[in-house]
């Protein structure tokens, strides 16, 4: 099946999701990738606040390399999730819904997954360039002194990824 | 005779390799993809190898790096012995190429100045440096951008001579198996067998800058670079790991001595943005 949705979502926009499925996403999602997600988790511990509201919302795993003068971004692929399983069942049992990253998931991630209803999709990985072109407004919204891990918020429209595992747990890979 | 070389041309040399490579595939890596997407059974395989084309395209045409990670500078260098390098010390020259390249090409930095610490040195250096002393009276300098989606993936086994040929099968194919999705296939497996720990790592690495359209002059090696490349798109990893027939481009293999009590595998994983570019001074 082909689906258009728009993020944020709720539980119910994405229970008919399965693995397999392509998905085409329009609205904000949130960058955050290995040193902001230990960020996030340090404030989360201090006094459990998070750079943006978590709930409904999609965090792409992904650092970009710098816009040239005038555009948006530059190349914009996804990394491997893998490494921000340790992170990840605290930010899903906070409300975050959707992830988009590439690779396997930890037995720990499938877990708060399904007991979530959220969705794990992945993007092309070494397909940066053109996955670019789907960005249209970024901005840095915290921890700017990480550089290229910095939070962004991006404007995404049409952004092309694939359900690797549905709210019920089916996998793809 | 010796052959002034200024350091200086070295630094040059390599801000215009790292742009280049970071936004232009060599023909080979091209070729392969495209005869990937020809013979590719599965159609999401196949719609996952077209959309890799067509990032290709945009890349060149619009000067956006093929992949966000850019990657770390690998830089081998070749230096001929009766070269005499002035104006300045050569590590400091190939790193101010880096930085140049990196900051001028928009290109990620993705260097951190401590493996605990971990603070981003902010203009991708230090490159990794492998100096090889030569005859001659030349520089040839390779470059090699080195993603860490599948540098993360990439393996050294220790085997035992008993385990021979079949353990070294076993080894590569392993390794490609664990790799899975996380190492953006297809992939090209480049492998080190012999030397000692750390030969059998650059081997490995090596392998990976030579052509995916040539195969080693040894004909044992060749059968076995033929016969992994087969086995390997035989698991149905396939494109993006989502499936399919296309899993290696290709399995590059060099081979060093070893000890009689030795059989170390270096099992080095690069995505299909498998950047290398070279230039002789």
């Amino acid at each position: 099946m082909e689906y258009r949705l728009n993020v944020p979502f709720s539980v119910d926009e994405i229970r008919d999701l399965k693995a397999g499925d392509k998905v085409f996403l329009s609205g904000t999602i949130y960058t955050a990738r290995d040193a902001a997600h230990k960020r996030m988790d340090e404030s989360l511990d201090k006094d459990g606040s998070l750079p943006f509201d978590i709930k409904g919302n999609v965090i792409y795993y992904m650092g970009p390399s710098p816009a040239r003068p005038g555009k948006v971004i530059g190349s914009a692929g996804p990394t491997t999730a893998s490494r921000m399983d340790k992170y990840t069942p605290r930010l899903l049992d906070l409300g975050l819904l959707g992830m988009i990253g590439k690779g396997k998931r930890s037995p720990e991630v499938h877990e708060a997954i399904v007991r979530n209803k959220a969705v794990y999709f992945a993007s092309i990985g070494g397909a940066g360039a053109l996955l670019s072109k789907c960005i249209k407004k970024s901005e840095v919204i915290a921890y700017d002194d990480l550089g290229t891990e910095a939070v962004r918020k991006l404007t995404v429209e049409d952004f092309p990824c694939i359900v690797v595992t549905d709210p019920e747990g089916n996998t793809l890979y | 005779m010796t052959r002034e070389v200024n350091v200086s041309e070295i630094t040059e040399a390599l801000a215009e390799m790292c742009i280049k490579a970071n936004h232009f595939l060599s023909d080979d890596m091209k070729a392969a993809l495209d005869k990937a997407a020809e013979k590719e059974s599965s159609s999401l395989g196949r719609d996952i190898l077209s959309q890799l084309q067509e990032n290709l395209d945009i890349a060149g045409k619009d000067m956006i790096p093929i992949c966000q990670d850019t990657g770390m500078a690998v830089v081998f260098l070749e230096i001929g012995q009766d070269v005499h390098l002035t104006g300045g010390n050569l590590e400091d020259a190939v790193n101010q190429g880096v930085r140049k390249g990196y900051t001028e090409g928009y290109l990620r930095k993705s260097v951190v100045n401590d493996p605990i610490i971990r603070e981003n040195t902010g203009d991708n250096t230090p490159a990794v440096i492998h100096e090889k002393i030569v005859p001659g009276d030349k520089v040839r300098i390779t470059l090699a951008p080195k993603g860490f989606g599948s540098e993360n993936m990439s393996r050294i086994f220790m085997l035992k001579p008993a385990q021979g040929i079949e353990g070294v099968k076993t080894a590569i194919l392993t390794a490609v198996k664990d790799a899975g999705p996380n190492a953006c296939p297809p992939v090209v497996v480049g492998v080190g067998i012999g030397g000692d720990f750390e030969k059998c790592a650059l081997l490995a690495k090596e392998a990976l800058t030579r052509s995916t359209d040539g195969h080693s002059p040894l004909k044992h090696i060749k059968e076995l670079e033929e016969e992994m490349l087969e086995r390997i798109n035989e698991t149905g990893i396939g494109p993006g790991g989502l499936g399919g027939h296309t899993t290696a481009l290709a399995v590059n293999i060099n081979t060093y001595p070893t000890h009689i009590a030795g059989l170390p595998v270096a099992v080095n994983i690069c995505c299909h943005v498998n950047r290398h570019v070279s230039l002789t001074i």
